[in-house]
């Protein structure tokens, strides 16, 4: 008879998805980054659902492939099946607080909250905080940036340029 | 196969999934030609991204389909023949002029905006669920575009003239993303398409006529009197849902499936 992995809980593989990082933002974990929507521990297989940010992000691949590597250290009894699903819309407001703190001391200004039902174009009119003085007297550059899910802006107080994660 | 879609419909559905994924497909090769000559290095950075995006919601609309049809993904998009494109002809347009490239992604946009926020409601639940996602990210694009309309309208003499013709040049093919589908009725009974063609081009018409006209730029538009809708006072060039394209389609088909012709079953 095998023995159970009494050590593995939905718990402590959470836990362990702390350490996979967004290859895009390296201080902040998919976990703060609030893709991971459900994680189910069976006896024989771990599964792990997660949500995408941008629907064409190249990083969600490579964040697949380090969930299964990290979990397969921590479980290698496990089968792991980490799936993605578009069952529920991921949105900026997903990112947690810690992940907010992250954001800021990485030199990006976080996303504002959105506000809740159907959006108008007004509610995403440029507003970000600069990350390095706090001053709202900032100006967009450009919507698009390095990647996806960033915009460019310039802070006309402190005069340094950075980039906000984008709200969607 | 799940949900709303049974056998009789899967057909149209499959339709209408082409048809969509084309357009964004086909638009963001049209749109990557700018990366490294857009007039800006900015523009360079921004057409890069909104065409990244847009083969990315291609992408995910293949993958809908080779869930039903068990093709995969990448042979829909790149094994097909240029016939068998249902893209609109607006997206497969070249010319390599910025005002152009505003007009003619300013019309798809807002237009593709009201077909996405329709489709929301789709009875398909897939095809709702990544039309939520999408939505939120082409608010970025419309952004941009009326950023970039305003600022050619209101530049120069020069600026505004370009604008004001590729708009008069495009309007054609704009009306021809809401060519009605093969198999639309049963799409509309559905609930798969929660708005007809027809209604949803009346929407945008009424959402852009009075934007345009604000600004002085081509809107060739009227109210119909018996029905108080916005009608077209110009000839929409049709057939792309129908797999007829002109021959810039072929071009564009010839270059991007290049690398995949060479060798169809390589692994990448």
């Amino acid at each position: 008879m095998r023995t159970i992995q009494q050590n593995v809980t939905e718990e402590s593989v959470r836990e362990a998805l702390l350490d996979v990082m967004d290859p895009e933002i390296p201080n902040l974990s998919i976990v703060d980054l609030g893709i991971v929507r459900d994680v189910s521990v069976g006896e024989a297989e771990i599964e792990v659902e997660l949500l995408p940010t941008f629907v064409g992000c190249p990083a969600l691949e490579v964040m697949k492939e380090s969930v299964v590597e990290r979990l397969r250290e921590l479980a290698p009894e496990h089968g792991i099946n980490v799936k993605v699903t578009l069952e529920e819309t991921w949105t900026t407001d997903r990112i947690s607080e810690r992940g907010r703190q992250v954001l800021k001391s990485s030199g990006f200004a976080p996303p504002l909250r959105m506000p809740q039902g159907k959006l108008n174009l007004m509610q995403l009119m440029p507003v970000a905080e600069c990350p390095y003085c706090g001053s709202r007297r900032t100006v967009m550059d450009n919507a698009f940036g390095p990647t996806l899910c960033r915009a460019i802006y310039y802070c006309t107080s402190c005069r340094q340029p950075f980039e906000q994660f984008k709200q969607v | 196969m799940s949900d709303n879609a049974t056998n009789t419909d899967t057909t149209a559905l499959q339709t209408l999934l082409t048809a969509l994924a084309d357009d964004e497909f086909i638009l963001g090769y049209r749109n990557s030609e700018w990366t490294g000559i857009a007039p800006m290095l900015e523009e360079d950075v921004a057409f890069s991204s909104m065409s990244q995006d847009e083969i990315g919601h291609a992408r995910l609309l293949y993958q809908m389909l080779a869930e039903l049809t068990g093709t995969p993904a990448d042979r829909i998009a790149y094994a097909r023949e240029p016939g068998e494109f249902l893209n609109c002809q607006l997206v497969e347009r070249r010319k390599l002029d910025w005002a152009h490239a505003i007009a003619r992604y300013f019309l798809y946009d807002t237009a593709d905006h009201v077909r996405v926020e329709s489709l929301t409601r789709s009875s398909y639940a897939p095809l709702a669920n990544a039309m939520q996602k999408i939505v939120r990210e082409e608010k970025y694009h419309l952004m941009h575009g009326d950023i970039w309309v305003k600022r050619l309208a209101g530049f120069s003499p020069d600026a505004r003239e370009r604008l004001t013709s590729a708009l008069e040049s495009l309007w054609p093919d704009a009306l021809g993303m809401f060519e009605p589908l093969p198999g639309e009725a049963e799409l509309v009974a559905s609930g798969i398409l929660p708005s007809a063609t027809s209604d949803m081009q009346a929407e945008w018409l009424e959402q852009v006529a009075p934007y345009f006209e604000s600004l002085g730029l081509p809107c060739p538009v009227e109210r119909d009197a018996s029905t108080g809708r916005y009608v077209p006072t110009v000839e929409p060039v049709y057939g792309g849902r129908r797999g007829e394209h002109t021959p810039e389609l072929a071009e564009l088909w010839e270059e991007m499936t290049s690398v995949y012709r060479l060798d169809p079953e390589a692994v990448w």
